[in-house]
């Protein structure tokens, strides 16, 4: 492999495991927060483009507007389906919430299906969607980056500072930490765990709306189940990062990233199988380290 | 007293006929949803067309009406040989119409064989589809033709020599189509290598990245529109400038606008194209098309409104409603007009021998490019 092969497959990877680690922070907050498995989150991300396309075609929003009106109607759907579908479990047993979690993704998918109809609709600058400059690609020697992945991962970086800075500094980051600990001693505290819980449903799913419009500006289409292979990939990152563990997301959705376009570039002939490669990975995380790399050990009081 | 009996009998037993034949049955499998769902609804478009024109079936001399039953199998196999079985066991259907990629149809045509109910797809090429199996039957050309004519087109047209050649794993019709382009290229002494991915992939900028460090001139595509979309314009970014060719899985307008001026150029063989002249028919229906849904007609509408016209002529000359008999009155078909060029089932095939047209991607536009006969 030439030097600038390998370092055009690095980009690639970056830009992939950028897309990755976006989605994988909205699933590791709602997991540290409420200890659940949101298996809807990547129809909410698959919600997200078709809102900011629908924008566009619809309402004639132009880009920023329909992206922006996209990313608050994403939120307040998680919001939504955190209200309707979730909180009436709170005090269930967990396996309540994860099979409800489950109906809600199949729910989304289907309802998409008729309401928007199976076929992909196609997220390009030629229908207005975004301007063409996004399509612009960097040349380095032999080496070419797209604009789009510039764009990704200093989104990945300054959503994770403000994430860090929510959580740990902000008020109601000391809500959602004390809200992960223990809900009912919270509330004796005067605080209001069910706004805090809508709140982080509201940044958790604004980040897959990001996600979802920055991967369709990539792989430019949208259909009902754009994002069932996407949040599976986001869900193994947060669980290989350490689920719950907001830089451990990160982390894990780039380790998926590359080792995915790696094991593409230097087996080209088990390509066909490199969705089998993300399942191996999490395999090999939980035999050796269930907690995930950056993941702490709970010990559960009796 | 016996002529009472008699007649009794006859007006019961004409009562029964009638009875029986209020409807004819007929089943529908397609691609309704799922990421090849451009196929199945542009299919089902045709049908409906040809429902609307030709609404019943002349049998005993009383016109019939049609029922059609659409099932959607989401463009999995697991699910197509389900539709299959629903379709022949709860509405008891006499004969199927689809699905119309390769790997639906082999496992929907499975259980149609198995119970002996005629099955029509309209654009599943794998000659897999239709061999060693009496009830399935074809409205479309075979993937040998395909490749052969395909490697013939890049070897003269495009001047290829070095070809990689883009394989989905997970489709019967692409392992298949891939292999006669590779066996009839070799022959011309062209040089290829083949890079792997699977149906849904978005990303493919790591095979890109390997396959153009062997500096291929032509990219073969022989999987399905979304996925060729996304490679061109994934190669295009990579610095790709060669010639892009793919098969019939190409046609579908999602190609051009997934893939937007990343496609232009592109050369795709398929089955229809409405200035080409396949038939008598063609005319007609491009007019009837135009006038019911505003747009131009597309392959896969075009060829299966010829398979709801092949099953309907079949009942007509079985004069029956007993799918063996429907079946044996399939085979015997010759020189069925379709819209998409002349059917004639040879003695113990369902594969009929029909002209391809290659179709360019022209300022956003299928242009067609030439008709190629066998």
């Amino acid at each position: 492999m030439r030097l600038s092969d390998f370092v055009q497959h690095l980009i690639n990877a970056f830009s992939l495991g950028g897309i990755y680690a976006l989605i994988a922070i909205g699933y590791t907050m709602v997991y540290g927060i409420l200890r659940l498995i949101n298996f809807a989150h990547g129809d909410i991300f698959t919600y997200g483009i078709y809102f900011a396309f629908y924008g566009v075609t619809l309402f004639m929003f132009p880009w920023w507007l329909s992206f922006i009106t996209a990313i608050f109607f994403t939120a307040f759907l998680g919001a939504l389906i955190e209200r309707i579908a979730y909180r009436p479990l709170r005090n269930a047993p967990r396996i309540s919430a994860l099979i409800t979690a489950i109906g809600v993704s199949f729910f989304l998918q289907n309802f998409a299906t008729v309401v928007f109809g199976g076929r992909a609709k196609s997220f390009n600058p030629q229908t207005g969607m975004y301007p063409v400059y996004f399509l612009k690609i960097l040349k380095l020697g032999d080496v070419r980056i797209r604009l789009v992945t510039l764009i990704t991962l200093s989104i990945v970086a300054v959503s994770l500072l403000v994430l860090v800075w929510i959580v740990y500094k902000s008020k109601v980051g000391m809500a959602m930490r004390a809200i992960s600990k223990d809900i009912p001693t919270t509330r004796l505290m005067g605080v209001n765990a069910d706004r805090i819980i809508s709140y982080t449903f509201m940044i958790g799913s604004s980040l897959a709306a990001i996600g979802g419009i920055l991967w369709a500006m990539t792989y430019p289409q949208v259909y009902p189940y754009t994002g069932m292979v996407p949040g599976l990939k986001a869900f193994i990152s947060a669980v290989v990062g350490g689920i719950g563990s907001i830089p451990g997301a990160m982390l894990g959705g780039f380790i998926l990233g590359v080792s995915e376009i790696m094991i593409v570039a230097l087996f080209p002939s088990i390509a066909g199988y490199r969705d089998a490669i993300a399942y191996v990975i999490l395999i090999f995380v939980l035999l050796v380290r269930p907690t995930g790399i950056l993941g702490v050990e709970v010990s559960e009081k009796v | 007293m016996r002529r009472f009996f008699l007649v009794v009998l006859m007006v019961s037993a004409a009562l029964m006929f009638a009875a029986e034949v209020t409807e004819v049955r007929i089943g529908a499998g397609w691609e309704m949803t799922g990421p090849i769902a451009g196929f199945g609804q542009m299919s089902w478009d045709g049908v409906k067309l040809a429902m609307k024109l030709r609404p019943t079936v002349n049998i005993g001399g009383k016109d019939v009406p049609v029922k059609v039953i659409l099932l959607d199998n989401k463009g999995d196999k697991a699910e197509a040989a389900n539709v299959a079985r629903r379709l022949i066991d709860m509405e008891k259907v006499v004969a199927i119409l689809g699905p119309c990629t390769s790997s639906c149809a082999l496992a929907a045509g499975a259980i149609a064989e198995q119970k002996q109910v005629p099955l029509v797809t309209n654009t599943a090429t794998n000659p897999l589809v239709t061999q060693n199996r009496r009830f399935i039957f074809r409205a479309c050309f075979v993937d040998t033709l395909q490749g052969e004519l395909l490697a013939k087109f890049a070897w003269e047209e495009f001047k290829s020599r070095k070809v990689a050649i883009f394989v989905d794993v997970a489709q019967d019709y692409v392992v298949g189509l891939a292999n006669y382009f590779k066996r009839a290229f070799a022959k011309f002494g062209g040089k290829f290598f083949e890079v792997y991915y699977n149906t849904g992939d978005q990303d493919f900028s790591a095979q890109l990245t390997y396959a153009l460090a062997q500096n291929p001139d032509t990219i073969f595509l022989p999987g399905y529109y979304a996925e060729i979309a996304l490679i061109c314009k994934q190669a295009r970014e990579l610095g790709f400038t060669g010639n892009f060719l793919a098969g019939d899985g190409a046609d579908a307008p999602e190609l051009i606008q997934i893939g937007g001026k990343f496609v232009e150029g592109l050369c795709y063989t398929t089955y229809f194209h409405q200035d080409a002249d396949l038939s008598p028919k063609t005319k007609p229906f491009v007019e009837a098309y135009v006038k019911e849904y505003n747009r131009r007609p597309d392959a896969f509408g075009a060829l299966a409104f010829d398979a709801y016209n092949l099953v309907l002529d079949a009942i007509e000359r079985a004069q029956s409603l007993d799918p063996v008999a429907i079946r044996d009155a399939l085979a015997a078909t010759k020189d069925f007009a379709g819209v998409a060029g002349m059917i004639s089932f040879p003695p113990d095939s369902g594969d009929p021998v029909k002209p391809a047209v290659i179709i360019e991607i022209k300022g956003g536009k299928p242009e067609l490019k030439t008709v190629v006969r066998p």
